[in-house]
């Protein structure tokens, strides 16, 4: 076992985790936060979405010691400091872009990861940034929306297919 | 997964070091040894992580023009980087998907060497140099076969230096589920040569298309390549695409990417 400290929504956490503990699985079962989602533990689905050092990536494909000394940030440390929806979450919720709501946190972390790099996407761009995550009921259309719409542009010329 | 021991090297002589037991294995980006270990088709029992090794990262020019990228520099940072060029730039922002191009390494795909992976491809038609820390390897000679490289135990890719060709092209035909190249093709057209190297359809791994480069060489045109067509012996057979559509593909990519770089 070996001693890791990283840094989790701004507080500082340390545990002791074997070279094989994932970093989802230090997230979730040492600090229990389990608002980031295990779907498919093969890399393809993005529910365990996080940012690590400010960039997105899959928390089932990282070892936890590799993220020694980083700065995390999950779903949970995401609401406004008032502990309201931020804008991407209301933005999902005002335009029905979760059902199961399973893959959500992965989507709210690829979109927050998005709108970092490019505040204005097209809905193409948006699409593409996507395509690591997987979701099994909207369809991704409200998903689409809800980010489009988070970004402060106008929804109302995306066509339902 | 197996359990190992795990090391995280400041410094490529440290990393060396660490990989002289006989066990012990490089862990790059890990998005291709994470989930291969997941499945206990790997069991080393050291994993030396490169991600903390500064010398390993970044992109920068060199004196004869050409670009040394860092075997540690991640698929988002080659996509992103002022000093990439069009071909180079455009396979690196389609490799995978977003979270995997923040952890993926350009070293890692090298070394790796997957038939279907992007990488290859543009190493071997821009005839990149693979130094590692013992060596220079050209690309010619680097990729031996599907999985296979000429890379020693324990030999870690340093950085890739890349000649800047004066237009080039990677056209994937993707595999919709894993975002792999069903066949994808780069091109690139240095005046005097053209270089054609494609990825995913052969048993064999990446491989140079010698007959559309000769004729390419004689007249750079799409129109050049029209009657050729490409044997599907060795190409590889799968439930997405048969030997017969892959050679076809191989042939529409190649056209695709000539267009492209006129």
């Amino acid at each position: 076992m070996s001693n890791v400290t990283m840094t989790v929504n701004g507080k500082t956490v340390s545990g002791s985790v074997e070279g094989r503990t994932l970093l989802v699985e230090f997230i979730r079962n040492d600090l229990h936060l389990t608002g980031t989602h295990v779907g498919c533990d093969t890399s393809q689905c993005g529910a365990c979405a996080i940012h690590v050092d400010g960039k997105l990536v899959k928390a089932c494909t990282m070892f936890a010691l590799e993220a020694n000394g980083a700065e995390v940030s999950t779903i949970e440390g995401q609401a406004n400091d008032d502990g309201s929806l931020n804008v991407i979450q209301q933005a999902f919720k005002d335009h029905h872009g979760l059902q199961c709501g399973f893959c959500t946190p992965g989507m709210v972390m690829a979109a927050s990861a998005l709108l970092k790099a490019n505040p204005k996407p097209s809905e193409l761009e948006i699409r593409e940034h996507l395509e690591g995550n997987i979701c099994r009921c909207t369809g991704y259309h409200n998903i689409v929306k809800a980010i489009l719409a988070a970004s402060g542009q106008d929804v109302s010329s995306i066509a339902a297919e | 997964m197996y359990n190992f021991e795990f090391k995280q090297p400041k410094t490529i002589s440290d990393a060396v070091n660490a990989l002289v037991s006989d066990e012990a294995q490089a862990l790059g980006g890990g998005q291709t040894l994470i989930p291969t270990m997941k499945q206990r088709l790997a069991n080393p029992s050291t994993l030396v992580s490169l991600t903390a090794i500064s010398e390993m990262k970044g992109i920068c020019k060199n004196d004869d023009g050409s670009i040394s990228i860092g075997g540690g520099t991640t698929h988002a940072d080659v996509a992103s980087h002022s000093d990439t060029f069009f071909g180079l730039k455009t396979l690196a922002e389609k490799i995978g998907d977003a979270a995997v191009r923040n952890r993926g390494t350009i070293g890692g795909s090298l070394a790796n060497n997957d038939p279907a992976a992007c990488y290859p491809a543009a190493a071997l038609s821009l005839g990149a140099t693979i130094v590692t820390n013992s060596r220079e390897i050209s690309a010619d000679v680097f990729f031996q076969g599907m999985f296979d490289t000429a890379l020693e135990e324990g030999e870690i890719i340093v950085s890739v230096k890349f000649p800047v060709p004066s237009s080039s092209s990677y056209q994937k035909f993707v595999q919709p589920a894993s975002r792999f190249a069903m066949v994808g093709v780069f091109l690139s057209n240095f005046g005097n040569e053209t270089r054609v190297a494609v990825t995913g359809a052969s048993e064999g791994g990446v491989f140079r298309w010698s007959e559309a480069e000769a004729a390419l060489n004689k007249t750079f045109s799409d129109n050049s390549i029209k009657d050729l067509s490409i044997d599907h012996k060795d190409m590889i057979k799968d439930i997405h695409a048969s030997k017969e559509y892959r050679a076809h593909l191989v042939k529409v990519m190649t056209k695709r990417a000539v267009v492209s770089a006129s």
